[in-house]
């Protein structure tokens, strides 16, 4: 009841929160990553336009790395398993996550996926997003690192198009680079400039998986972000003591 | 769209503070949405009138504050305008987005008998 007059109408009361409307995936994402560092597994988050070669990438990737990281990928997937199919051909255990009508991952299914791949006996987890430049980069995973696969043939401006996403990934691979001849119009250091605008540390590494053209200079940035996993573990080691090897809830 | 996804968390947060406060209705949902946070506003707006019908917030109003984007230097704290690189020219840095990446849930007005 209103005391100030005592009309009888109910108080209106402000109460100041404060807090991010994603702090429940942002939380579930904390716990991801903790899981993450504690079995020192890398995971990178790929996000891309749909058709950028994301799934063409990691089987390339596979190929490259000829047996040296043990590899797991989950793929999101509006209706089809069929990512997945292709990167469990190319020797990559890896799960679907059908998001049904949700366009981009959230760190809850990434979670539920968890429990169901062999991510923890692996060095490198690859999250294939959503086909989707907007909405993946809204939600965090967990993940160490943000890559977005950029394909030569989708115009130079897609940088300054879509500045959320660039704005969020670590490395740009700009795909399909095989591709280029054909491309008069396409010019590299245009899209290098468009990314120094909306990408603060702008890396971007140009790859063809037909070709293999700059897979080499891909690996070593993993082998890089390998190094930082490691770095993160033993942080986690020094602070809160070993990982628990057999019962901790993910091992499956 | 995810517009709708962030709408179903936001009422979501908003019902816990309702249920804390044993508060009857919302009248007023204030957030604070950036520039470069990847929601717009619009489509938000849209997704919570089609939402909100069916929860305590049925008659709430949604005040959406947009929020600029700015990058500033992480060094030296000097503005980046719109279209310039996003390292420093003066030190070099990197630059770091100071605003423009909110998804904020500033304050819950409601109706408390
Ligand atoms: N020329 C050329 N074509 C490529 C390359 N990488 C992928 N492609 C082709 O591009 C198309 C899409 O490749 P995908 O790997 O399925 O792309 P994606 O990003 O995984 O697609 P979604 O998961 O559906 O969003 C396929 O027809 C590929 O053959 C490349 O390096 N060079
Ligand atoms: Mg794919
Ligand atoms: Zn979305
Ligand atoms: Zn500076």
């Amino acid at each position: 009841m209103c005391e100030t007059c005592g009309c009888g109408d109910p108080d209106i009361v402000p109460i100041e929160i404060q807090e991010s409307i994603l702090a429940v995936n942002d939380h579930q994402a904390e716990h991801n990553r903790e899981h993450f560092v504690r079995d020192r597994v890398l995971a990178i988050n790929l996000m891309g336009s749909p058709g950028s070669g994301k799934t063409a990438l990691l089987e390339a990737t596979a190929v490259a790395l000829g047996g040296e990281h043990r590899l797991t990928a989950l793929s999101g997937d509006l209706a089809t398993d069929n990512d997945a199919e292709r990167l469990r051909a190319a020797g990559i255990p890896s799960l679907s996550i059908t998001t049904g009508s949700a366009c981009h991952l959230d760190a809850k299914m990434v979670h539920h996926a968890l429990h169901h791949a062999p991510w923890d006996e692996s060095d490198l987890l690859f999250i294939e997003n959503v086909g989707n430049l907007v909405c993946p980069a809204v939600y965090d995973l967990g993940q160490q690192a943000n890559v977005v696969a950029l394909a030569v043939t989708e115009g130079e401006d897609k940088p300054l198009k879509y500045p959320v996403m660039f704005s969020k990934a670590d490395l740009v691979l700009l795909t399909k680079v095989d591709l280029l001849p054909h491309l008069p119009g396409i010019s590299v250091e245009r899209i290098a400039a468009a990314l120094a605008e909306t990408m603060p540390e702008a890396a971007m590494i140009p790859v063809s998986a037909l070709t293999g053209e700059g897979m080499g200079a891909w690996i070593e940035w993993l082998e890089a972000q390998r190094l930082e996993t490691e770095r993160l573990s033993a942080l986690r080691v020094a602070a809160i003591g070993p990982p628990i090897v057999a019962g901790g809830h993910m091992k499956v | 769209m995810h517009e709708y996804s962030i709408v179903s968390a936001l009422l979501d947060r908003v019902d816990d503070a309702v249920r804390l406060h044993g508060a009857t209705a919302v009248h007023r949902i204030r957030v604070q949405i950036g520039e470069l946070s990847g929601v717009e506003t619009g489509l938000l707006h849209e997704a919570f009138l089609m939402v909100r019908g069916s929860t305590v917030s049925a008659e709430a109003e949604l005040e959406i504050t947009a929020v600029e984007a700015q990058w500033r230097c992480a060094m030296c704290n000097r503005i980046v305008a719109r279209g310039e690189r996003l390292s420093c020219p003066n030190c070099g840095a990197t630059a770091r987005l100071a605003k423009g990446s909110e998804i904020l849930l500033e304050r819950v007005e409601m109706e408390v008998p």
